[in-house]
């Protein structure tokens, strides 16, 4: 498509890239297709095309972001099924990162809008205070019929049980069970490990129990996702240091013992961590660690594919609906993986039909956007249940509590069902859960180590 | 910059009452975009060397608000422009300063799957692989399948006549389209054909069919659906030569086997789509051609056997048949996404939809090769081989000042080589505003001046999409009797859903 910058605009290096992928970008329209928004909404505006249309003109006219565009750019989920979709390999993810960022910096938004965000950025990446946070929203809730919209959302939308922390998030290093084969360190994250501390859990005992040495380091915490997706990109960056820092002190060239991967089990997360060598690419202190830490980053469908699993110890064969979440499936591009894996220890898998869609998750998006996040979370919940599955596993905490507000069927992450098929405790989601019927081997299962 | 009509100025005056007025007319307010930063998206389409702002875009949720809408505009002399999902590569939803966009996105309902009549009924945003989909949970399918068909709309579909690669075997939009609900330019609702074959009377259905928009919205559709194959199989056969790979065409063509589609690629065509794909196209060949057969297991066994003879005898450099049905999706991937594909390899492209006899392809290629030596812009030969329909893109660099210029000449050029060998000027992208002026090369004066009286019988004013299709005369010729069409009106939209 055509573009007109100036050298002096081309000058900047984030705008050099966007100019870049603004070129690539052919306006064929496929994208529309698969762009939750777009399917609701029916606007080209509130579509991939459209955006980047819009992003264009507000970047070659060296615009404060205006109000209509603000709109329809909070608006996307971030999901990037138009990145699967795009045939001529548009980064849309560094374009309205871009532009997230652009807005952040030149629109004012209307002080309860920014109350509520700045209020999401310090709460949610600092489990102290989200816990703290979550427990208020916790007394809140007979009171919530009372609060102004989206607040009311928010506190509704707090767990009914609040796990305590979990011994298993300290830094610590923990024993392979067996010969050691790959040393790694685990991203304990932020909210997950206030929401459901069982995933971290059961991610280290699955690991553990495979031969893997697992170091929770010191100083690692959230990703960075949260606030990078508001557009702060400050404390986005201050966040990815800290991890590039915890993580590279583990490594063999910086003194530690090394690392053969950093284990990731929020896709969300794995997503940005990714990324940390584009994001970082342009401060020279920090860009070659950046770029090592993404490159050995691995969600753990992918790295048990490559480990290989151990056999079932449980009788399996319940019928599992997989929902791949967005930064699953078309941020990381991880597809068969998990499916293969649990196909592997004898669940039946099915995928959900438009299983390319957001179930309006989307990091924040649901607390921000609560009309189309629940739209999309209806469909979704929709398709789920066509499959009458016995229950829903998938590879994000952000999927799970937002299906989990619309369904009754239980949503377990991947990981748990993995340990639990290879000898960890039931999940407690599971717990009134039947055994299945002994029928036969699933005809799919073709990976079973 | 293609030349467009002036704006008339006592509208664009009006253009803050005429948005309030819209606003009263629709349900949904957001559903009139004014503001200037939001209407920048509708300026263009899949065809964005052309651009133009329009005065308001509206995206009416039913067919009583597209008709309120149309009336309004007719009783206020504004001029309208439908748009489906705007991949038009004719630059056939292009804006006028002075229009009103009528967009049928949010028109997306599926209103009725009737499986025993072999129908579906869909409102005119849904999407042409929406058709498909509604019904293959029956093994049931829509069969023109444009290579947009994941995003453009029915809608579009019926106004280019829009065929793609499977179009070989099953026609192109109008053989597979059996009733519409039309919203005439003054407002007024009519039905054409149903669930049935042919209708009495004039076939009004087949004048609607790639009439571009010029003639009225249509905001819903009943179309055949069909069986689907028991199975389907293609085969990638790569040549050193395109001359070969044409000839290769032609033989199996003239052999009486009617693939279900026969498409070809060149060499820049192959790489661009393989880099995006993965589909493991021939990267050193200079042409392929993926020939798919359906039906059983033997009757595909047969036909290919077939095929592989007759190849073999052009001089084949490989010959791979689909194992898997993974590995045809991956065939057809990257065919169905040739034209963003070529994103990959420079930042624009012209795509040009000329039909000629199969016959003349290598001469055609060949002149084509020569246009491109001579204009010294690479071009990406893409082909539905079986039934002539070309697909030039001629690749160029927007920024670069001038080359827009040099590759619409060059892509002119091209089509009156189509012309020139007995072919035509579209195939399936329908003419739009790109090969308007083109024209007259295809038709002589008289021939223009009766199609331009049968939109004047349905517009006499033309504010219907007016830009498009004809050249610009000061003057479209005169309905002689302005008198409203006697069309049967229709009886209400909601009966017709709830059937």
């Amino acid at each position: 498509m055509q573009t007109n910058f100036t050298l002096a605009q081309l000058a900047d290096q984030a705008m050099a890239e966007s100019e870049k992928i603004l070129r690539t970008c052919v306006h064929c329209g496929f994208c529309l297709a698969t762009c939750p928004t777009y399917q609701i909404l029916g606007d080209e505006l509130d579509s991939p095309r459209g955006r980047i249309y819009q992003i264009k003109e507000m970047f070659e006219n060296d615009r404060p972001a205006p109000e209509t565009v603000v709109k329809h750019i909070d608006r996307c989920l971030s999901c990037l099924s138009c990145m699967t979709t795009c045939p001529s390999g548009v980064n849309y993810m560094h374009l309205v990162d871009h532009a997230r960022v652009h807005i952040e910096e030149t629109h004012q938004r209307a002080l309860p809008d920014r109350i509520l965000r700045e209020l999401l950025a310090r709460l949610i990446p600092n489990p102290r205070l989200f816990r703290l946070a979550l427990l208020g929203a916790w007394l809140a809730r007979p009171i919530a019929r009372y609060l102004p919209g989206r607040l009311k959302g928010m506190v509704a939308m707090a767990p009914a049980r609040l796990p305590g922390p979990s011994p298993i998030d300290r830094p610590q290093v923990i024993p392979a069970e067996g010969p050691r084969r790959r040393r790694v360190t685990l991203l304990n994250g932020c909210a997950q490990q206030v929401l459901d501390p069982g995933i971290n859990e059961a991610t280290v005992r699955l690991l553990t129990r495979h031969g893997v040495e697992v170091v929770v380091a010191r100083g690692n915490g959230c990703c960075g996702a949260v606030t990078h997706h508001m557009g702060k990109e400050e404390p986005a960056h201050r966040a990815a240091k800290a991890n590039i820092a915890a993580w590279s002190a583990e490594m063999v060239e910086h003194g530690g013992e090394g690392l053969d991967a950093i284990i990731i089990n929020t896709s969300g997360c794995g997503t940005t961590v990714k990324d940390y060598g584009f994001m970082l690419r342009g401060e020279p202190e920090w860009a070659d660690r950046a770029a090592k830490v993404s490159a050995i980053t691995r969600d753990i469908s992918e790295f048990m594919v490559e480990l290989g699993l151990n056999p079932p110890v449980i009788a399996t064969g319940q019928t599992v609906a997989y929902h791949s979440a967005c930064s699953m499936q078309h941020g990381q591009q991880i597809r068969t993986e998990p499916k293969r894996l649990l196909q592997a220890v004898g669940f039946q898998v099915r995928y959900v039909p438009e299983g390319h869609l957001c179930c309006g998750s989307a990091g924040t998006y649901n607390l921000l956007q609560p009309e189309l996040a629940t739209e999309l979370r209806d469909r979704k919940v929709g398709n789920i249940e066509k499959l009458k599955p016995d229950l829903i596993a998938t590879g994000n905490i952000g999927c799970m509590t937002q299906i989990g507000s619309g369904t009754g069927i239980p949503i377990v992450h991947t990981a748990a069902l993995l340990d639990w098929a290879t000898g960890g405790p039931k999940p407690e989601a599971l717990r009134d859960l039947s055994d299945p019927a002994q029928s036969g081997a699933d005809p799919d299962r073709s990976m079973a180590a | 910059m293609i030349e467009l009509p002036p704006p008339r100025e006592d509208v664009l005056a009006r253009r803050a009452q005429i948005a309030a007025d819209l606003r009263g007319l629709i349900d949904k307010p957001e559903a009139v975009i004014d503001a200037a930063d939001e209407m920048r998206a509708y300026e263009t389409d899949g065809l964005t060397a052309y651009r133009q702002m329009p005065m308001l875009v509206v995206l009416p949720g039913s067919t009583e608000e597209v008709s309120r809408v149309m009336a309004y505009c007719h009783d206020n002399g504004i001029r309208v422009v439908a748009r489906g999902a705007g991949t038009s590569l004719a630059g056939g939803a292009l804006p006028l300063a002075d229009s009103v966009v009528i967009g049928v996105s949010r028109l997306s309902r599926v209103l009725d799957i009737d499986f025993a009549n072999r129908t579906a009924t869909v409102q005119a945003g849904v999407t042409n692989m929406g058709i498909t989909r509604a019904v293959e949970h029956e093994q049931y399918f829509y069969a023109p399948d444009p290579s947009s068909q994941i995003v453009c709309t029915i809608a579009g579909n019926i106004a280019m006549n829009s065929g793609g690669a499977h179009c070989l075997k099953y026609g192109v939009t109008t053989n597979n389209l059996m009733g519409v609900t039309l919203v005439l330019p003054d407002g007024q609702v009519v039905e054409l054909g149903g669930k049935h074959l042919d209708a009495a009377g004039y076939d009004l259905l087949g004048l609607i069919t790639g009439s571009e928009g010029g003639l009225g919205i249509v905001t819903e559709a009943t179309v055949r659906i069909l069986r689907s194959a028991e199975g389907a199989r293609p085969a990638l056969i790569s040549f050193d030569s395109n001359e070969a790979a044409g000839a290769c065409v032609d033989a199996i063509i003239g052999s009486g086997i009617i693939p279900v589609a026969l498409e070809f690629m060149d060499k820049p065509a192959i790489h661009a789509t393989e880099a995006f794909a993965k589909a493991g196209y021939p990267l050193d060949a200079e042409a392929m051609l993926i020939v798919e057969v359906e039906g059983s297991e033997a009757e595909i066994a047969a036909l290919l056997d077939r095929i592989v003879a007759i190849a073999q005898a052009h001089d084949p450099r490989t010959i791979r048949v689909s194992q898997s049905d993974a590995e045809s999706a991956l065939i057809w991937k990257g065919r169905k996404a040739a034209f963003g594909a070529v994103g990959q390899i420079m930042p624009d492209y012209y795509c040009m939809d000329g039909t000629i006899p199969t016959g003349t392809l290598p001469e055609v290629l060949g002149r084509i090769g020569a246009l491109s030596a001579a204009y010294g812009f690479q071009v990406a030969n893409i082909f539905h081989a079986g039934d002539g329909n070309l697909h030039p893109l001629i690749l160029y660099d927007a920024n670069k000042p001038g080359e827009l210029a040099r590759a619409e000449e060059m892509g002119a050029e091209i089509l009156k080589l189509c012309v020139d060998v007995g072919g035509c000027l579209t195939g399936e992208h329908g003419v739009g505003v790109e090969k308007r002026d083109l024209m007259p090369v295809q038709f002589n004066p008289t021939d223009l001046d009766q199609q331009r009286r049968l939109k004047s019988a349905f517009d006499p004013q033309w504010l219907l999409n007016p830009a498009k299709v004809f050249p610009l005369t000061d003057t479209p010729p005169a309905w002689d009797d302005p008198a409203p069409l006697n069309l049967p009106t229709h009886g209400g939209v909601d009966a017709h859903a709830s059937h």
